[in-house]
Parts: structure tokens; C-alpha cells; sequence
């Protein structure tokens, strides 16, 4: 029987296989950031060990940082030992690092694949649970607990409990103005946070195909917010030209070689997944979140859910807490939910691609009064980019705040924080309770949705700005 | 690690689906460069609340956490099991975990365990009733004890073993030494380097 691309990677990357034990698999390549590696590298020095391959391992600062005057000290000490513990960390075990003010410096998630790091058939882990954003390459990336951490830094390897696959497969044509984002948020609403659980999810069909390699991050990224272990598409064209002369892709002979592999990797015809989605690009529209968990979502022309139409109880009382929590009534309109702020950036969508799209929606239209936009690039790679493009000039000139890179508002573990009851629409991947600062109320949308809200101080979509401008011509 | 054989003891009865790890410790927490010192930042927010299960003075003591299905979702932070185990939990039954919290659990000794929905409620019916009703978590029987109710439970065997003796992963793959370095040097040219190795 053929195998699925899940599984090829997975027996390409078997150290030890021994009947009633997990299989131990090599790992390629190990990303690590500030705040899950500490307490490895701790455990490492008690027990005297060293990092094995210290030539797989690359780090980056990025949840804790901040995004306003990166070149004076950090304000808040404790942040400031983190990141110093973890420079002093990769000092004395030899790891690189990309620190704070460092040009290769971002989230982690958007570091690997824009150094080319990331590549087909790899096995990828990270103290992160969005670590599911490289399988856009065709790559077998985890989100790894810190004992998981310390174990690779040590051994190179992890033991691993054996996986379901899982197609989602999305034939046909995605409407205008409807984005990866949306795609993901519709997969995850029907399918539920933990419909993914024990799966490694591959996303297939004439959908994703289409898509850039930025916009299958998307996808990959936010398979962990439906409970599966890993998400995974299938490298093609669009992966190998994307790689195409980037810092660490192979070079010469090594690229053929590479490419002759990577080509193997697709999921073989007669291969059998253990369950199947199917998903008609058609019929999907601008997604948006109304509650705290990500599959809490509905189509933005829907209004706000009844809990009271929910038939499994523990959705219905689940539902009854988001609306409370998100201080919402049941039957509104979605397009009639104001919001206090925008949040564009993250490992979700915080690449050059989202940036030109929020950018596209914003250029030459303004931030409403009251609203705050914040657009925090993914790494100073991306940065960079945007202001070459002169995206920086059609944010600022919006009324946007354009700010240095790192994880941001994604996580508020730095200073960029909601207000209790403030409500934000996000391009981030959690609308959890306090995700964003205490007390406030996270929408997931796409970086189009996100620009739009801003503009109208609702949420809304492009297609509703472009109803006004051509009512004001 | 500490080892896990048998474990009696007071429950929570959390009537809660979905309980994510920004709930069961926030982002503000995972500043810390130590595995302990969480207990206070266990779901700090809904702590915020008086009636809040936890804050019931007849929970004080409690070592088995009876939660909502899909325990555990979102974040990989490992800082939610130390919050837990930190404050004094041993033990966690709920009918479905996030995978990469349930990783986390085993590897410290705190041990998840999955019952199905309809024992969980019996479970919270049960510890609502009566707070001081105790349940069992009996590793070595795989095997949930509480008035009227005893459910069996599976766990993978080779985790179990690990459990029950309290052995740590990383030196049970150190002694694979050799077949990791054949690995190793069977890997192909092509395949990337972060620096030249040391």
C-alpha cells in the first residue's frame, strides 16, 4: 500500500523502531526562543550534558521582545533576564542566535523559512506549538513541551507516539477577496479544536495548490488550533522556487539532489488516509471569529451565534461563557461588532505578503477615530522589505502604528497589550480569554478583514470599503 | 522525574470544555527562567473570581483535577503542568487532552488520564456532592476508583513503564548513542546546516 507524505517523512527520519516503544526520530532542524528554552538549557548543565548538533539548532528572540525602542534597555527586568539568560545560554553551548536589533531577528516561525532553513522533508520542532507553520514545505514540524527541548538539545532525537493522518482537501477557486486566513478559520470551525487531535493534517486540492508558500504557512500554522499534531503540504514548484537561492538552500549538485528527493515526498495515489475532509473553495467567504476558542468562527456576513441552537451541551455552555466573556448578543451582525483596535502581524500573518495586502486595503484611506492599528512585522527580513516597498509610509500615513518585529499583540507578553474589555480584530491565531492582555476580546480575521475594520471601526471585508468609494464617486 | 504508582486524593470538579493553557497559566507567567514558582498564576484569571472552584474553601488540599474535554489546547507552554503540579495537582482526568499538554504531562510525573464524558460527569456529580469524596488513580491497576464508580483507563505501556519507575527519556536515549550516530552519518550532503558544526 502507498504511503502519504506524513508518513515517508516520518520513515525517513527513523533512528530506532522496536515493537511497543515510540519510534525515536531524528530531528533536522531545532528552533528555540526565549521563553520554553530556559529551563532546558538548566537541566542540561545539571546533568553535565552539551548540545549534540549544535549545527541543527538556531535561536531567535521574538515573544518577549519589544516592538518600541528595541535600542534602549528593556523596561521590565524580568523580560530582560529572559533574554539575557537565553544569550548567555547560547553563548556557552555554541547555539546561534538572533538577538534583538540583529537583522535576521523575527518570530522564530517566520526566521526558519525566509533563511531557507526550512526545507521538504525535514523534520522541524520547536518550543512552540505553531511550529506547524513549516510543514508548508512538505516538512514534519512539532510543537515541543521544554522536556522535549532539553531532549533534543541532548540527543538530536525525540520519541515519538505514533499518528493518524488526515486529508483536508479543498478543490475549486477561492473567491475574491477570500484569503488562506479564511480557509484555515472555515477548516477549524468545522471540524472543531480537537477534531485534529492525534492527526498530522495534510491540506490538499486545487485550493492549496494555488496558493503562494507564504499563504500555505498560513494554513500550516494554524493546524495546532484544530487540535492536530502537525499540518503538511506537499512540496511542488511553488515550494522549490521559493527556496531557490535563499541563504541555506542547497546549492549546486546538492540543490539537484535535493529536488529529486523533495519530488518523491507526495503522498502516493493508492494511499489511504484515516479520515478525509473535503472543502469547496467556492463556497467560502470572509471568516471571522465571534468567541474564545478559534473554531468559535462564522462567516462575517453571519451574526452572532444563540448558544441555544448549539445541540452537544458542553458547546452550548462553552458558547453562553464566549458570549459573556466577549461581551456579545446573540443575533447581532457580525459587520456590526465595533472594535477599540487592530492587531496585524504574528507567525500567522505578520509575513511581506500580509503587509502588502493590509497595506493594499489601507492605502489612501484612514484609520477610524478611536481605533488603534498596530502592524508589527514578523522578523526585520520583512521590515526591511515593507519599507523598501514603501509600505511603512501607506501605514503611518493611515494612522497605523508601525512598529519593529517580534510576537507582539499575538501573545501580549510584552508591552503591546489590550485593556481589559477592549475588543481587537486580530491577524493572529488565538481569540482565547486574556490572550491578548487581561480582560480583552480577541476577532481572528485575515490581514484584509483586519485593514477594513480599521477603516470602518466594525468589522467588515474590502468589499464593503469599496461600496462607499464608489458611492462617494 | 517522580515516579507515579497509586494516588488518592480530593478532587476540583472543573465544568469546563476547552480550558486552554493561556487559562491555566497566562503569558505574563512564562517570563520566569525556573520551573517553579507558577501556583499563584494557575488560572489566575478565573481566580480573579470568589466562587471560583478553586477558591471554594472545601478544594483547599485537592490533588485531582476533574476538567471538560479538550484540556490543555493551544499554547505548547510546558509551565502549564508545573502551575498544576505546583499547586498541588497529581493528577488530571478529562475525556480528551491537546496532545502536546498531554507530552508535557508525562514527562513530569503529573499524570492525564482519559476517562469517557458520561464517567466525568459522574465524577463531578460525585465531588460536587460530597467535597471530601476521594478518587484513586492507581497506575499499576490502569484503573479509576471513586464511590460507585471504577473506570478503566489506557495509557500507552511504554510510558506507563517510565511513569512507574520515575525513569527520565533523555538517559534511556542516551544508551541509543550508537544508533543515533549511525543516523547521523547516513544523512544526506544536502540538508542544512544552521553554522559549521563545532
Amino acid at each position: 500500500m502507498g504511503r502519504t507524505l506524513a508518513e515517508k517523512v516520518w520513515d525517513d527520519h527513523v533512528v530506532r523502531r522496536v515493537e511497543g516503544e515510540p519510534d525515536l526520530l531524528f530531528i533536522d532542524l531545532h528552533l528555540l526562543h526565549e521563553v520554553t528554552s530556559p529551563q532546558a538549557f538548566d537541566g542540561l548543565r545539571l546533568a553535565g550534558r552539551k548540545v549534540r548538533r549544535t549545527d541543527l539548532t538556531i535561536a531567535t528572540e521574538d515573544h518577549n521582545t519589544p516592538t518600541l525602542d528595541i535600542d534602549k534597555p528593556i523596561a521590565d527586568p524580568v523580560s530582560r533576564t529572559q533574554l539575557e539568560t537565553l544569550r548567555k545560554n547560547c553563548a556557552e553551548f555554541g547555539v546561534r542566535l538572533h538577538p534583538l536589533g540583529d537583522v535576521e531577528q523575527g518570530v522564530v516561525h517566520v526566521v526558519g523559512p525566509q533563511l531557507g532553513l526550512t526545507q521538504p522533508g525535514m523534520t522541524v520542532v520547536c518550543g512552540d506549538s505553531h511550529t506547524s507553520t513549516h510543514g508548508a514545505f512538505g516538512a514534519l514540524a512539532f510543537g515541543i513541551g521544554t522536556s522535549q527541548v532539553e531532549h533534543v538539545l541532548a540527543t538530536q532525537t525525540l520519541p515519538m507516539a505514533p499518528f493518524k493522518t488526515m486529508a483536508v482537501t479543498v478543490e475549486g477557486e477561492l473567491p475574491e477577496g477570500v484569503t488562506a486566513k479564511d480557509l484555515i478559520l472555515a477548516v477549524i470551525a468545522k471540524i472543531g479544536t480537537g477534531g485534529g487531535q492525534g492527526y498530522v493534517i495534510e491540506y490538499r486540492g486545487s485550493a492549496i495548490r494555488s496558493l503562494s508558500m507564504e499563504a500555505r504557512m498560513t494554513i500550516c500554522n494554524m493546524s495546532i488550533e484544530a487540535g492536530a499534531r502537525a499540518g503538511m503540504i506537499a512540496p511542488d514548484e511553488t515550494t522549490f522556487a521559493y527556496l531557490e537561492g535563499r541563504e541555506h538552500a542547497p546549492k549546486g549538485e546538492d540543490w539537484d539532489a535535493a529536488v529529486a528527493y523533495w519530488k518523491t515526498l507526495a503522498t502516493d495515489e493508492d494511499a489511504v488516509f484515516d479520515h478525509e475532509v473535503f472543502i469547496d473553495a467556492s463556497e467560502l467567504s470572509p471568516f471571522v471569529t465571534w468567541g474564545t476558542n478559534p473554531g468559535q468562527g462564522a462567516p462575517l456576513s453571519a451574526s452572532v451565534p444563540d448558544p441555544a441552537d448549539f445541540t452537544d451541551p458542553s458547546e452550548r455552555v462553552a458558547a453562553e461563557n464566549a458570549l459573556k466573556y466577549m461581551g456579545l448578543t446573540a443575533g447581532t451582525p457580525l459587520r456590526e461588532v465595533k472594535v477599540d483596535a487592530v492587531f496585524v502581524g504574528s507567525c500567522t500573518n505578520g509575513r511581506i505578503e500580509d503587509l502588502r495586502a493590509a497595506a493594499g486595503v489601507l492605502e489612501g484611506r484612514t484609520v477610524a477615530e478611536g481605533v488603534r492599528m498596530l502592524v508589527v512585522p514578523g522578523s526585520v527580513r520583512v521590515a526591511l522589505q515593507a519599507v523598501e516597498e514603501g509600505l511603512d509610509k501607506v501605514f503611518t500615513a493611515a494612522g497605523a502604528e508601525w512598529r519593529h518585529a517580534g510576537c507582539s499583540m499575538c501573545l501580549g507578553m510584552n508591552p503591546d497589550q489590550l485593556a481589559p474589555g477592549e475588543r481587537c480584530a486580530s491577524t493572529s491565531n488565538r481569540n482565547f480569554e486574556g490572550r491578548q492582555g487581561k480582560g480583552g476580546r480577541t476577532h481572528l480575521v485575515s490581514p484584509q478583514v483586519a485593514a477594513a475594520t480599521a477603516v470602518l471601526g466594525h468589522l467588515a471585508s474590502p468589499a464593503d470599503l469599496s461600496d462607499r468609494v464608489s458611492v462617494e464617486v | 522525574m517522580e515516579k507515579f504508582t497509586v494516588h488518592t486524593g480530593r478532587a476540583v470538579p472543573l465544568r469546563r470544555s476547552n480550558v486552554d493553557t493561556d487559562q491555566i497559566i497566562p503569558a505574563h507567567w512564562l517570563k520566569k527562567v525556573t520551573r517553579n514558582g507558577f501556583e499563584d498564576g494557575l488560572f489566575e484569571a478565573w481566580r480573579k473570581d470568589e466562587e471560583f472552584v478553586l477558591n471554594r474553601p472545601e478544594r483547599q488540599g485537592a490533588t485531582v483535577l476533574v476538567a471538560g474535554p479538550d484540556f490543555g489546547t493551544g499554547s505548547s507552554r510546558e509551565h502549564a503542568v508545573w502551575a498544576l503540579q505546583n499547586y498541588g495537582f497529581k493528577a488530571v482526568i478529562s475525556a480528551r487532552f491537546a496532545d502536546i499538554f498531554r507530552g508535557n504531562s508525562l514527562k513530569n510525573g503529573l499524570l492525564t488520564v482519559i476517562l469517557p464524558q458520561e464517567t466525568v460527569e459522574r465524577l463531578w456529580e460525585l465531588t460536587e456532592a460530597d467535597p471530601t469524596a476521594e478518587i484513586t488513580v492507581d497506575l499499576e491497576a490502569l484503573e479509576v476508583r471513586a464511590e460507585g464508580v471504577t473506570a478503566p483507563f489506557e495509557i500507552d505501556g511504554e510510558v506507563r513503564r517510565r511513569l512507574l519507575n520515575g525513569l527520565d527519556d533523555i538517559s534511556i536515549t542516551l544508551q541509543q548513542d550508537a544508533e543515533i550516530a549511525a543516523y547521523e552519518a547516513k544523512r544526506p550532503s544536502f540538508k542544512p546546516r544552521t553554522q559549521t558544526a563545532a
